[in-house]
């Protein structure tokens, strides 16, 4: 098993990109969706508007920031920070480049989905202990959808799993190197990239936090820097969609002449804005419709594809040996 | 011998210490000020009427059964994803079994109208 030479630099590096890119998707998505508006967006604060990034941080400190006297308290404390570790929990197996990685697990496709399952008890705790009848429904929303689109998600990625032969990362990037898995696995992409927004809760899957109907939903009753948690923690989300999209479709470092890390970057950033501009540009489904969709469309296209799949691999393999 | 854990495992303290820290330096700067107001429940303005946890609708705990059942279903699937070119056609015909088996429940699931929320 690779280890990285530098592991501590490393652990501390990917922590505060991801943060940092996660703070920095605050003022992008404001600027992108201004853009894609016809607006102006934040640009008071240096150039471009870049420092609204900080004046937020700042903001967010010196916010009042109280519990709901009927609240839950330990569990209203807790509810934001889960989300955020367990996010952040998901980079350390993400190989950024070769060589580059906290940990070279061999099983870093199910960690990953491992996190992401415990993400749901984030959002669910917070609207459950809120004890606001908008929170509730928000949590229960959030709960259900979650958990229909975490079934597909994981079936999704079994058709590159089955391609690649592995759980590991790394080598499911290598195994990319003739081609990309977006062409052979075009509906597994497709699958995954719908599921990943859901399991974000980003427009136009964010009825947990509708804000014209549930007022935020979940995190309603939240203030301050606990909802300051909430919101970092969506940012991070939609980054290591980004990032495991280019990994597992895209073929993560690999392309020519540029060094594989700017490769990376390079892809995650073009998704992260292909996230924002679904946003930008798509209404929000009903609920019932939403619930529909997955377990009646997504989930048995998810299976069909996983079986083709396979049975594509085993006549491919056959058909060499002889 | 599992390894690669231990790199996880500092990177876990490290990212549970972001959240700490963070609550811990709002603590000290934020301003409170608390009155009857702030501390109702937020029902957009309107004096909040009976408890929250109310009954809600009996599909959210179908949802949470049917995941259960096509969760370990996926589960299932997993290692058959990795090992299948050793089994070859006869893992194919194995993982086509085992799915026919959850197509049935599926369809039942279906024509019982769990899935309509209308």
């Amino acid at each position: 098993m690779m280890i990285s030479p530098y592991p501590v630099a490393t652990i501390f590096g990917v922590l505060i990109v991801a943060l940092t890119i996660a703070a920095g998707l605050i003022w992008l998505e404001r600027r992108l969706l201004a853009l894609w508006q016809d607006r102006y967006g934040p640009n008071r604060v240096g150039p471009f508007g870049l420092f609204q990034v900080m004046a937020d941080m700042i903001k967010i400190f010196f916010k009042e920031d109280w519990i709901p006297p009927f609240a839950d308290k330990t569990i209203f404390v807790i509810a934001p920070a889960i989300i955020m570790v367990t996010v952040l929990m998901s980079f350390a197996v993400l190989p950024i480049a070769p060589g580059i990685v906290v940990s070279d697990l061999n099983v870093g496709v199910l960690f990953i989905l491992a996190m992401s399952s415990l993400g749901v008890y984030s959002v669910a705790l917070a609207g459950w202990s809120s004890d606001n009848k908008y929170s509730l429904l928000g949590a229960l929303r959030a709960a259900a959808q979650m958990l229909s689109y975490e079934v597909f998600m994981g079936l999704s990625i079994m058709g590159v799993v089955l391609l690649a032969g592995s759980f590991n990362l790394v080598q499911i990037i290598d195994a990319q190197r003739g081609l990309w898995f977006v062409i052979p696995q075009f509906l597994g992409f497709v699958l995954f990239l719908i599921a990943g927004v859901a399991e974000t809760r980003r427009l136009p899957f964010d009825l947990p936090e509708a804000e014209s109907e549930l007022v935020a939903g979940f995190h309603s009753e939240y203030s301050g820097m606990k909802f300051g948690m909430f919101f970092v923690g969506e940012y991070l989300g939609i980054t290591l969609i980004s990032s495991l999209i280019a990994i597992l479709f895209l073929g993560g470092w690999l392309g020519p002449i540029l060094p594989p890390i700017v490769w990376f970057l390079l892809k995650t950033f073009l998704l992260i804005c292909f996230f924002i501009l679904l946003r930008a540009s798509l209404p929000r489904p009903r609920f019932d419709q939403l619930m529909t969709w997955g377990w009646k469309v997504m989930l048995p296209l998810a299976v069909a594809n996983l079986l083709v799949t396979g049975a594509i691999v085993v006549a491919t393999a056959q058909g060499r040996s002889f | 011998m599992p390894s690669g854990y231990l790199p996880i495992f500092v990177f876990a303290i490290l990212a549970a210490l972001f959240p700490v820290a963070a609550l811990l330096l709002a603590r000290l700067v934020r301003p409170s000020a608390p009155n009857a107001a702030k501390l109702s429940a937020y029902e957009c303005g309107i004096e909040p009427t009976s408890q929250s946890r109310g009954r809600y609708s009996v599909r959210f705990f179908l949802v949470a059964m049917l995941f259960v059942i096509f969760d370990v279903e996926t589960v299932f699937l997993f290692p058959w994803a990795v090992r299948y070119r050793q089994l070859g056609w006869f893992g194919i015909a194995e993982a086509g079994v085992f799915l026919a088996f959850l197509v049935v429940g599926y369809v039942w699931v279906i024509r019982k109208r769990v899935l309509d929320w209308s």
